[in-house]
C-alpha cells in the first residue's frame, strides 16, 4: 500500500516560486508526488502550504518553476485544465454553490443532460451512491446545499471532487485536500480517513494539508515541512515524530500549554436559565463564572452555536432568561447591540461570513465595535484609529504588510486574530468563542490559547464552542455537554475523560433510537 | 506610522480620480478641438447651471447604493416636492420662508417612507422604491393638478444670487458634495454605511444596528431628491409636474461612472461629482458639435459602458 521510495514520480515540480503584493508566498520550491501516497503538507499559516496546491490545482500560476506531470511539462493555466488532467482539490474554504441542491453541486460542470435538460433522476441517484460512500448517505441528494451544517457541507465538497471526477471522466489521479477535516465531527473524520485510504488504494495520490499531527501521522506515508515559503524537510512519516514535525514548523521548541485548574474561578458572570429556542436549543441552563474558561463540547448539530446565538441576542430566543454580573433580574438581549453593551462579545464560527468585512482593511475591521469610542461628535479620530490597529498588529502578532492591507489578503490564522483584537479592543466581560482555532495553524493556535488563558486570568468568563474535544480538554476549567438542543452535563476536569464526554454528547441520541421523538415534539 | 498613512492615502486619492479627471480633461479638449465655441465662458456657465440639481440627486443614490440599496423614486419624488413647492406658492398662497420647509419635509418622508418598508419587512428597495416612482410622481400630476405651476422671480431669485461668480444654486451643489464625502469617509455614519454595504450582518454582530443608518439614508436620499426640485424651480421659475422624469437612471449612471459599486460597499461622493461633469461635459459638447439627440444618447450610453468597464481595469 505505501508507495516505494523510488516509485516513478507522478508529479513533480521544481523551484517553484510565488509572490504576492508584500510576500514571498513561495521561495524556490521543490515537491514531489507519487501514484498511491498520502503526502502531508505541514506547516504554520503563511508557510506556502495553499499557495503550493494552489500551484498544482491551476488556480495561481508560479512566477518561477515548473512542473513535470508523468515526465511532461504540466502549466495548467486554469482549474478547469487541471482537473482535465485528473486533479481535483478540495478547498479549505467552503466553494458550493449555496441554493443548489446536493447534487447539483456535486455534478457542476458535468450535469448528465440530454438536449440541455438536466435528467435529474439520473444524477440523483448517482449523487446518492457518491454520498453513501463519504456517509452522507441519510441526506436527500436533491436538498439545498444551505440547509445543511457546514460539516456536512464540507463532505459534500469532498463528495464533489471524487465524485465530480467519476462525472467528469477524467479519472481523479491527485486529490489534493486542504484541512478536510477542520470541521469535522470525529465520526465524520473517520470516514473520510477511510475514503482517503481507499483512495490511495487505487493508486491516487493524495496532497493532506492538515494541522491536526494526530490525522498527520496516521495517515501519510510521506510529510513536507513548510516554514516561511520555503521547503524545510520532506521525509517518510515514520521518521518523523510529532515534536519533531512541529519543532520544524515554529523553527522553535513549543512549551505545552497547561491551564491551572480550578482555584481563578469567582462569581457568577453569566447565568443562563431555561433557554429554549426552535428545535435548536431546549431549555438550557447554566452558569459561567469569572476567571473559568467554560467548554461546549457535542456533536454537529447538537445546538452550541444557536445557544450562543440566543445568549448574544443574534437569534431571538422562544423562552429562558440570561442574568449577567450577578444581577436577580433578567438581562435585556434583544439584539447583538444590547448585548455588547452589557459586556458580552460573540466570535463567530464563520469568520468570513460574519466575522469580518473582507475588502475593508484590518485597520478599519478592528474599530469597527468602537467607531462610537474613537469619534468625535461623529467624526472619527483616524489617528486614535489607525494607533488602536498599529496596537493591535503588535499585541496579537497579526503577520501583515500593514494596518492597511484588506483582511482578505490575510490567512485563516491572522484573520482570526484580527477578529480578536476587534472584540478585545471593547472591554467585554463575558466572552464567547464559536470554533476559535478552526483552520488555523499550530503556532496561530497556540497563541489563541494562550490569548483565552490570559482572559481568564483576567477575571473574564470565557465560553468556548470546540469540536475538538483534545482542545477543550487543553484549555477548559469545566466542560458543557449539548446532545440534540439540551445540556445533558457538566463536568470539571477532576471528573471528565473522553469516554464520559463522547458518552453525554450521544446520549439523546440514543434515546432517539429508543423510541423517544414524540418526547423530542412535545418540548 | 502617521506619515506612511497619508502617503498611502493621498496616493490613493490620486490615483482613485486619476481615471476620471483624465477622462474630463480628454473630452474637454476633444470638444474644444472640435468647435471654438465649446473653450468659453457661456459653455461653462451653462454647465454650471445644469448640474445642480442632477448633482444633489446622485449624491443621494451614493449612499443608497454604498448601502447596497437602490432609490428608483428620486425623479418622482423631485416632481412631487417640486410640484408642492408651486402648490404652496402659486396656489395656497404660503410664503417662501414656510414653502421650502415644506417641500424639503415632502421629499425626507418619501425617503423615510421607502427607508422603513425595506428595513422593516426586508423588501429589496429595487421593489419598495419602484412603488414610489408611481406614488410620487401620481400625486405630483393631483397636486399640480397636470398643469406646469409658474413662480416668476418669487422663487427665481435664488438662481441670481452669485458669490464670487457662481450661482448659489452650484455653491449648494459642491457644498453638498464636500459635506458628502466627508459624511462618508470621516465620520462613523459614512464607516457603518460602507460596512453594511459590504457584510450587514458582520455588522449587526459587532453590535451595531444597521436600521437607523438605513433609515437615515434612505431619508437623505428624498431630502436631497427635494433640494434638487428647489435648485431646478429656481432655475425655472415654475414647477411642472414632469419634472425629474427618468432622472433615476441619470443619478444611477453619474454613480457608477464615479467609481461606486452597484453591489455595495464601495463608493465616493467626488466620484460622482466627476460622473455628473463627464456627463454634463458630453452632453453639451455634443450638442454644440451639431449631434443630434438619439445620436447623442447612444454616445452617452457607450461612454457610461467604457467607463465602467475603465474602472474594472483600474480595479485589478
Amino acid at each position: 500500500m505505501i508507495a516505494h521510495p523510488d516509485a516513478p514520480r507522478l508529479l513533480s515540480g521544481a523551484r517553484l516560486s510565488k509572490s504576492f503584493p508584500g510576500v514571498q508566498a513561495l521561495d524556490a520550491v521543490d515537491f514531489d508526488l507519487q501514484a498511491g501516497e498520502v503526502h502531508a503538507l505541514v506547516g504554520e499559516n503563511g508557510a506556502g502550504k495553499s499557495t503550493l496546491v494552489r500551484l498544482i490545482a491551476g488556480i495561481v500560476k508560479p512566477d518561477g518553476g515548473h512542473f513535470l506531470l508523468d515526465g511532461h511539462p504540466y502549466a495548467p493555466r486554469s482549474k478547469a485544465e487541471a482537473e482535465a488532467h485528473g486533479i481535483r482539490m478540495v478547498m479549505q474554504e467552503l466553494n458550493l454553490i449555496a441554493n443548489l441542491s446536493i447534487a447539483e453541486n456535486i455534478f457542476l460542470g458535468a450535469m448528465p443532460h440530454r438536449f440541455g435538460v438536466i435528467r435529474t433522476g439520473r444524477m440523483d441517484a448517482a449523487a446518492r451512491e457518491i454520498m453513501t460512500r463519504v456517509g452522507l448517505g441519510e441526506l436527500d441528494p436533491a436538498l439545498p446545499v444551505n440547509r445543511l451544517s457546514i460539516g456536512q457541507q464540507q463532505m459534500v465538497e469532498i463528495a464533489a471532487a471524487v465524485g465530480g471526477a467519476v462525472a467528469a471522466r477524467a479519472r481523479c489521479r491527485i486529490l489534493i485536500l486542504d484541512e478536510p477535516t477542520a470541521s469535522l465531527t470525529a465520526t465524520e473524520s473517520e470516514m473520510l480517513f477511510a475514503q482517503v485510504e481507499l483512495l490511495r488504494g487505487r493508486g491516487v495520490a493524495i496532497v493532506y494539508i492538515s494541522h491536526r499531527m494526530e490525522e498527520v501521522k496516521r495517515l501519510a506515508d510521506r510529510i513536507t515541512v513548510m516554514r516561511d515559503g520555503r521547503r524545510i524537510a520532506t521525509a517518510p512519516a515514520r521518521e518523523l515524530s510529532t515534536e519533531d514535525i512541529i519543532g520544524l514548523m515554529v523553527g522553535r521548541p513549543l512549551s505545552r500549554i497547561e491551564n491551572e485548574p480550578g482555584d481563578r474561578a469567582g462569581d457568577v458572570a453569566l447565568r443562563v436559565v431555561g433557554l429554549s429556542r426552535g428545535r435548536w436549543v431546549r431549555e438550557v441552563s447554566f452558569e459561567a463564572h469569572r476567571g473559568e474558561i467554560l467548554g461546549f463540547a457535542g456533536l454537529m448539530g447538537s445546538g452550541r452555536t444557536e445557544l450562543m446565538r440566543a445568549i448574544f441576542g443574534a437569534d431571538r430566543l422562544d423562552r429562558g432568561g440570561i442574568f449577567l454580573h450577578g444581577s436577580t433580574r433578567p438581562a435585556r438581549i434583544r439584539s447583538p447591540r444590547d448585548a455588547v453593551r452589557l459586556g458580552l462579545a460573540l466570535l463567530t464560527e464563520d469568520r468570513k461570513g460574519q466575522g469580518l468585512l473582507l475588502p475593508a482593511s484590518i485597520r478599519e475591521n478592528i474599530s469597527l465595535p468602537q467607531l462610537a469610542q474613537l469619534a468625535r461628535w461623529g467624526w472619527v479620530d483616524g489617528a486614535a484609529e489607525t494607533a488602536l490597529a498599529v496596537r493591535s498588529i503588535q499585541q496579537f502578532c497579526i503577520k501583515c504588510a500593514s494596518a492597511e492591507q484588506p483582511a482578505s489578503e490575510l490567512s485563516g490564522g491572522n484573520q482570526q486574530k484580527v477578529v480578536i483584537a476587534k472584540w478585545l479592543a471593547r472591554k467585554a466581560e463575558v466572552l464567547i468563542f464559536d470554533e476559535p482555532t478552526r483552520g488555523i495553524d499550530v503556532g496561530a493556535r497556540f497563541d489563541i490559547h494562550q490569548l483565552l488563558i490570559g482572559l481568564a486570568a483576567r477575571r473574564k468568563a470565557v465560553l468556548v464552542v470546540s469540536s475538538d474535544l483534545l482542545e477543550l480538554m487543553t484549555i477548559c476549567d469545566r466542560i458543557a455537554v449539548m446532545s440534540l438542543g439540551r445540556l445533558t452535563g457538566i463536568l470539571p476536569r477532576a471528573q471528565w475523560s473522553q469516554e464520559k464526554i463522547m458518552a453525554l454528547a450521544l446520549s439523546r441520541h440514543l434515546n432517539a433510537k429508543q423510541g423517544a421523538f414524540t418526547h423530542d415534539e412535545s418540548v | 506610522m502617521k506619515a506612511y498613512k497619508a502617503g498611502i492615502s493621498m496616493r490613493r486619492v490620486l490615483l482613485n480620480y486619476l481615471g476620471l479627471i483624465g477622462v474630463l480633461i480628454a473630452l474637454v479638449a476633444a470638444f474644444g478641438l472640435c468647435t471654438d465655441q465649446f473653450l468659453t465662458y457661456q459653455t461653462f456657465d451653462s454647465i454650471a447651471n445644469q448640474i445642480p440639481t442632477i448633482t444633489v440627486v446622485s449624491i443621494g443614490m451614493t449612499f443608497v447604493l454604498i448601502i447596497a440599496g437602490i432609490d428608483l423614486s428620486v425623479g418622482s419624488v423631485l416632481g412631487l416636492s417640486g410640484g408642492l413647492l408651486g402648490y404652496c406658492l402659486v396656489d395656497a398662497g404660503i410664503p417662501l420662508g414656510l414653502a421650502i420647509p415644506a417641500c424639503l419635509l415632502a421629499g425626507a418622508l418619501c425617503g423615510l417612507g421607502n427607508g422603513y418598508i425595506t428595513v422593516r419587512w426586508r423588501i429589496p428597495s429595487f421593489i419598495v422604491t419602484l412603488g414610489m416612482l408611481e406614488i410620487a410622481r401620481g400625486a405630483s400630476y393631483l397636486i399640480t393638478s397636470s398643469r406646469t405651476e409658474y413662480i416668476g422671480m418669487r422663487i427665481g431669485w435664488i438662481a441670481d444670487v452669485s458669490l464670487g461668480g457662481l450661482s448659489l444654486p452650484f455653491l449648494v451643489a459642491v457644498g453638498t458634495v464636500a459635506l458628502g464625502q466627508g459624511l462618508l469617509t470621516r465620520t462613523v455614519f459614512g464607516r457603518y454605511a460602507v460596512a453594511i454595504g459590504t457584510n450587514e450582518e458582520a455588522v449587526r454582530l459587532s453590535g451595531i444596528d444597521p436600521r437607523p443608518v438605513q433609515w437615515a439614508i434612505f431619508t437623505m436620499s428624498g431630502f436631497l431628491a427635494a433640494l434638487g426640485a428647489l435648485l431646478q424651480a429656481a432655475r425655472m421659475q415654475s414647477a411642472e409636474p414632469n419634472a425629474g422624469y427618468g432622472m433615476e437612471l441619470q443619478a444611477i449612471a453619474a454613480v457608477v461612472i464615479g467609481g461606486t459599486s452597484l453591489m455595495g460597499g464601495r463608493g465616493s461622493v467626488i466620484g460622482t461629482f466627476f460622473g455628473v461633469l463627464i456627463i454634463a461635459v458630453l452632453g453639451t459638447g455634443l450638442a454644440q458639435i451639431g449631434v443630434q439627440d438619439p445620436t447623442k444618447r447612444l454616445i452617452t450610453g457607450c461612454v457610461i459602458v467604457v467607463a465602467v468597464i475603465l474602472d474594472h481595469y483600474r480595479r485589478h
